[in-house]
C-alpha cells in the first residue's frame, strides 16, 4: 500500500478538477497484490488450493481404504510394508518441515544466506524421502506388486505416487527459488514468495502424516 | 490459545502473550520462534516414535484410536505452527478447514455407498 504513486499535493490543488489524475494514473501493483482484502492474493489463491488439494487425497486416500483389502492373488500390504524403513523416510520428511520453517523464518530476517542453506537443505531431505520411495517401489514390485496386480496395487501406486510428484514438485520449486534468490531475480516481497512454498512443502508434509498412519501402521 | 502478532510482519515486537522473559529478552522475535520451531520438531518426533512404538504393541482397541489421536495431533502442530495458520487471516481457515471437512465428508461418502451396496 505504502508504494502507491499519489499525485503531489501542490500539483493536485493547482489543476482543474476535470483534469486530476484518474485511476489510470495510479500504479496498481501493489495494491493489486492485497486486492480489497488487505490480505495477500497470492497468499489467498496458495490456501485455496491447498483446501482443494485436500479434496484431491482425500479422494486416493478414501479410495486406497477401500480397497487395500483386495489384494486377488497378488501380496498383501503387511508382507510388503517395511515399517522401520517407512518411519525412517516419515522422520526425514517431517525434519524437512523443520528447516522449511526456518527458512521462511530466515527469509523474514532478510537473512539471504541462511535463507538459501535452509532451502537447500529441505530440498535435499525431500529427495531423500523420495529415493527412499524409488526403493520401496523397486521392492515392492520385485515382490510381485505390479500397478495392475490388484486393486489394493493400483490403489497404493496411485496415492503414494500423487504424493510422490507432490514432494518432486517441491524439491524443484525450492531449488528454483534457491537459485533465485542466489541471482537476485524475485520480485517484490521476497519472505513471502518463500513463505507460499513453505505451505505447499508443509502440506506435502501432513498429507504423508496422514498416509502414514492411515496407509502403513493400520493393518488391513 | 495465546493471541501473537501476526508473523508475517517482519520485525514486528513479542505481542502480549509471548511472554518474552521466559525465555531471554535479549531474543528478537524471529529468533524466539525459531526456539519454538525446534521444540515443535521435537515435539513431533516423539509423537512419531510412539506412533511406531504403538505398531509393535499389542495394545488391542486402543491402537487405532491411539495411533488416530496421534496423527490429528501432528497435523495440527505442523498446520498451526509450521504453517503459521494460528496467527493468519481467518479466510485462510476457512479455505483449508473447508477443503479438509469436504475430504472428509467425500471418505464417509464413498464408505457410506460401499456399504450400501455390499448389503444389498
Amino acid at each position: 500500500m505504502a508504494d502507491v504513486t499519489l499525485p503531489a499535493a501542490g500539483v493536485a490543488a493547482a489543476a482543474p478538477a476535470e483534469h486530476e489524475p484518474g485511476p489510470a494514473h495510479v500504479e496498481h501493483g501493489p495494491v493489486d497484490s492485497h486486492g480489497t482484502t488487505g490480505l495477500s492474493n497470492n497468499k489467498l489463491a496458495m490456501w485455496l488450493f491447498l483446501g482443494s488439494d485436500c479434496l484431491l487425497f482425500g479422494g486416493l486416500i478414501s479410495t486406497y481404504m477401500l480397497y487395500r483389502g483386495r489384494t486377488q492373488n497378488g501380496p498383501k500390504p503387511d508382507q510388503l510394508y517395511e515399517i522401520p524403513f517407512t518411519s525412517v523416510s516419515s522422520f526425514v520428511l517431517l525434519m524437512s518441515s523443520l528447516t522449511m520453517v526456518l527458512a521462511v523464518s530466515a527469509a523474514r530476517r532478510h537473512d539471504h544466506q541462511r535463507t538459501r542453506l535452509w532451502l537447500v537443505t529441505t530440498a535435499l531431505l525431500g529427495a531423500t524421502f523420495i529415493g527412499g520411495q524409488v526403493f520401496e517401489f523397486t521392492s515392492f514390485y520385485r515382490e510381485g506388486l505390479g500397478f495392475t496386480t490388484s486393486l489394493f496395487g493400483s490403489s497404493f501406486y496411485t496415492l503414494t505416487g500423487f504424493h510422490g510428484a507432490h514432494v518432486t514438485l517441491g524439491i524443484i520449486m525450492l531449488l528454483s527459488l534457491a537459485a533465485m534468490t542466489l541471482r537476485g531475480r524475485i520480485p517484490g516481497d521476497r519472505a513471502e514468495v518463500v513463505e507460499l512454498v513453505g505451505l505447499y512443502w508443509h502440506f506435502v508434509d501432513i498429507v504423508w502424516i496422514v498416509i502414514f498412519t492411515l496407509v502403513y501402521l493400520i493393518p488391513a | 490459545m495465546t493471541t501473537v502478532e501476526p508473523t508475517s510482519h517482519p520485525g514486528a515486537e513479542p505481542a502480549v502473550g509471548v511472554a518474552p522473559e521466559e525465555e531471554g529478552a535479549h531474543l528478537t522475535y524471529e529468533e524466539h520462534s525459531d526456539r519454538e520451531y525446534f521444540k515443535v520438531a521435537v515435539i513431533l518426533a516423539v509423537l512419531t516414535a510412539m506412533e511406531v512404538a504403538a505398531s509393535y504393541l499389542e495394545l488391542g482397541v486402543l491402537f487405532i484410536p491411539l495411533l488416530i489421536v496421534l496423527m490429528v495431533i501432528k497435523f495440527a502442530l505442523v498446520v498451526l505452527f509450521f504453517m503459521h495458520l494460528r496467527h493468519d487471516a481467518r479466510i485462510f481457515h476457512f479455505l483449508f478447514w473447508s477443503g479438509l471437512f469436504l475430504a472428509v465428508a467425500v471418505y464417509v461418502a464413498a464408505l457410506a455407498t460401499f456399504e450400501f451396496f455390499l448389503s444389498s
